[in-house]
């Protein structure tokens, strides 16, 4: 039980975490070893602070992970690593896309985006890597493959065949998307932290 | 072959194994996705019902003529559905019938918190609870198994947890069953007191049967771990339990959660020294057991409501809290907000605008009740905005008549807005009643429904319309509006609310999400005009913000659907190529 790995993703509604998920459960599965995903469906995904689970290894019981317990927490967006920084175990590692959404209690000004919030949780002394996956997205041709330049991003932290992950892109993503989430996988596998 | 399936997928694939053939049912999260997979079998005949009351009804009328029958529900659904269930529970089945029931502990997309287990007790049927998605096939299947051999409609009872996670299920064969023929039996089917009557005396002789079953049923079972420490649990709770306790307790592991077998839970105790009874929600398996005698913890250790975990039961259990890491600074709550071009926002910016009492509803546009738009007084369940204002304009005569409207989605109209609207033409109410048509069923995903003008599989049908519809039952005053169109939406709702009469104003865009609905490119804040009033924040678009102080626009998140262009006296927001 204790070779279980657990990777929580978490962004805002609409960011595509529910395909890095089902990309992470897919390669695993691949690889023969007992998975569980946990999604978010309905109201929770319409823009809020949205959060997938996924659990590999021998023996997988609860597909939830709780506070302590993620040995990634991979964030799509800085003010969520902030957020689910307690998830993570105490030699984790935080993989995080530096871009800023603002939520509605910033945007109606009754709440503040924290300044230098990525330098924050880097203070908490978590392993962190962060770089801006949004400008790699657009270097591969669209802003929606945010969602694959950090599956990249994971994949070179997980020990994992490199080759199994593009073939399990190739069999998530739509054919005519595949050349462009392809290299948007390898921009966030090659990407330089900032 | 083995696949990665999500609990309500794997139930759809256990309906499809045990032979199903017919599945009715009305969309609700998390109980959703059970249709949408069951209908990609063409064996099994699938159809999104108007609401989950007719779902059964029609489960039933397939049950009765010979068919393996499903209807799926999230847990407020089971309430519509209840009528049915009761009778057929009297009735019993000819080819087997399964309720599937999606609680939500925790309230992730919910009104409420209610425990399905007790409509079980209530209506006395038997309930199955999995404890992930190869159970779920599983026990998909032998429900219809327990359908048919106690003559009894079986509910198989889902939570959030197990309908929303992925796990391996080792895929079977279908296994074609044969039409049950069909024999007229009126003191089986018509429920007139005469017949119900008796029919009573054997659900009760059924239960105990059922009961006995309970007793050695293979998914009830013991896991002894030798341990002076037991745990009874079911569902979520079980996995939460292993990964917390692993093999320091021994388990009682029901599967089976009404009726409950008695001596098995006796057998179990003896076992051990100490027993703890962990279950979401209600004390329902703790009361059984103190009510028979059986000395155990439950609720004076674990909590009543919300959601549970394995950090949960380490707390409660062991004391266990674990140490984590947080960031000093205040991080900002991100609450659930209408998406970027979404047709409900210039609505209910109208309706802020109007000061109006706003009789709320289920759907998308609950969210209107957020901040900035605080557009919404009441949410109370499917339906109930057109009735409940009908109630508040008759209590408050014409100082309510002129100051509230009631929003309802199409698909909640459908449901069960139409006949609270009957309601408000046959017993004469001022009453204003706003239909958000936005062309599909949206919080849960994308469901069509009987006023999109196609079925579950995509195939055109007729379309309810809804101004002939509102008019045939006695409404004269039906307008259409564009919420694009802020100017016009006003106009609209001005006129309605100072008219005589009820009214019926149906405001029409299709859901941004819809892939076919084009988006335009995103608009951008001309920073020389922009003088920082703000008043483009007051309409609540996530894509908005003050970026020194000038308004900015996400262009990664603006569609482009221009109703914030409105707002602004300035004409600072306008397209990219403008400002070039």
């Amino acid at each position: 039980m204790n070779n279980v790995k657990s990777v929580i993703i978490v962004g805002v509604g609409g960011q595509g975490t529910l395909l890095a998920s089902r990309v992470l459960g897919s390669a695993m599965l691949g690889l023969g070893v007992d998975v569980k995903v946990s999604e978010v469906h309905g109201m929770s995904q319409r823009g809020g602070s949205v959060v997938t689970y996924v659990r590999y290894g021998d023996k997988v019981y609860s597909p939830i992970i709780e506070k302590g317990e993620a040995d990634i927490v991979l964030a799509f967006e800085a003010l969520e690593a902030a957020r689910f920084l307690p998830w993570l175990k105490s030699d984790g590692t935080v993989i995080v896309n530096t871009q800023q959404i603002d939520p509605m209690p910033v945007i109606t000004g009754n709440a503040v985006y924290p300044n230098d919030i990525i330098g924050s949780v880097k203070s908490e002394g978590a392993k962190i890597v962060a770089f801006d996956a949004l400008k790699l997205a657009e270097q591969a041709g669209s802003v929606k493959a945010v969602n694959v330049v950090l599956i990249g991003a994971m994949a070179k932290r997980l020990e994992t065949d490199k080759e199994v992950w593009i073939d399990t892109i190739k069999s998530t993503v739509p054919k005519k998307f595949i050349e462009m989430n392809l290299k948007a996988f390898e921009l966030g596998y090659c990407a330089k932290e900032i | 072959m083995k696949e990665l399936l999500l609990g309500n997928e794997a139930v759809a694939r256990g309906i499809y194994e045990a032979g199903g053939k017919v599945v009715s049912s009305y969309p609700g999260t998390p109980s959703t996705e059970i249709t949408e997979a069951a209908s990609k079998y063409d064996e099994v005949y699938c159809e999104w019902a108007p609401n989950e009351k007719v779902a059964a009804e029609v489960a039933a009328g397939a049950s009765i003529g010979g068919a393996r029958s499903f209807c799926a529900m999230k847990h407020v659904g089971l309430n519509v559905a209840a009528d049915p269930l009761f009778t057929m529970s009297y009735i019993g089945v000819n080819a087997g019938m399964v309720f599937g029931v999606a609680d939500d502990p925790g309230l992730h997309s919910s009104q409420n918190e209610q425990d399905s287990r007790n409509y079980a007790i209530a209506a006395k049927v038997p309930m199955l609870e999995p404890s992930d998605s190869s159970e779920c096939r599983d026990f998909a299947k032998l429900a219809f198994e327990i359908s048919e051999k106690f003559n009894t409609p079986a509910i198989l009872r889902l939570t959030t947890r197990i309908s929303h996670s992925r796990s391996i299920v080792e895929l079977c064969e279908r296994e074609e069953i044969e039409l049950k023929p069909y024999e007229k039996n009126a003191a089986k089917t018509v429920m007139l007191p005469a017949n119900a009557k008796p029919k009573h005396i054997v659900v009760e002789e059924r239960t105990e049967k059922l009961a006995k079953w309970a007793e050695s049923c293979e998914i009830n079972r013991i896991e002894d771990n030798n341990s002076n420490i037991g745990v009874i649990c079911s569902g979520a709770v079980y996995q939460y339990a292993k990964e917390a306790l692993g093999s320091k307790v021994s388990y009682l592991k029901l599967g089976m959660v009404n009726p409950l077998p008695l001596n098995l839970i006796k057998k179990f105790s003896n076992m051990v020294d100490k027993v703890y009874v962990i279950e979401e929600l209600d004390d329902v398996f703790e009361t059984f057991c103190r009510k028979n005698g059986i000395k155990v913890y439950g609720k004076d250790v674990f909590p009543k409501c919300g959601e549970f975990s394995q950090n949960v039961i380490r707390k409660c259990m062991l004391n266990e809290i674990p140490e984590v890491k947080s960031v000093k600074e205040e991080v900002p709550i991100r609450p659930p907000v209408m998406c970027c071009g979404c047709p409900h926002r210039g609505l209910f910016y109208a309706l802020k605008k109007e000061k109006v009492f706003v009789s709320g509803d289920i759907g998308c546009y609950t969210l209107g009740a957020s901040a900035p738009l605080n557009a919404m007084d009441t949410c109370i369940c499917m339906g109930a905005s057109v009735s409940a204002l009908h109630g508040y304009n008759k209590a408050l005569g014409e100082k309510g008549e002129k100051k509230s409207v009631a929003v309802i989605g199409d698909s909640t109209f459908i449901h069960s807005g139409i006949t609270s609207l009957i309601d408000i033409a046959y017993n004469k109410s001022n009453s204003v009643v706003i239909i958000l048509d936005n062309s599909i069923t949206g919080m849960t995903g994308h469901q069509q429904n009987p006023t999109t003008g196609y079925t579950i599989k995509g195939d055109p049908t007729s379309a309810v319309n809804l101004e002939a519809l509102c008019k045939s039952v006695g409404i004269k005053n039906v307008r259409v509006c564009d919420p694009y169109n802020l100017a016009e939406v006003q106009k609209v709702l001005k006129e309605e609310l100072e008219s005589d009469g009820p009214s019926v104003i149906i405001s029409r865009r299709p859901c941004a999400l819809l892939k076919y609905v084009k988006h335009k490119p995103s608009l951008t804040v001309d920073t020389e005009k922009c003088i920082g009033c703000k008043a483009c924040l007051s309409i609540g678009c996530p894509a908005i913000s003050v970026k020194n102080k000038k308004a900015s626009i996400d262009y990664t998140q603006c569609v482009g659907c221009g109703v914030c262009t409105s707002l602004c006296a300035k004409g600072a927001i306008t397209t990219q190529e403008a400002v070039k």
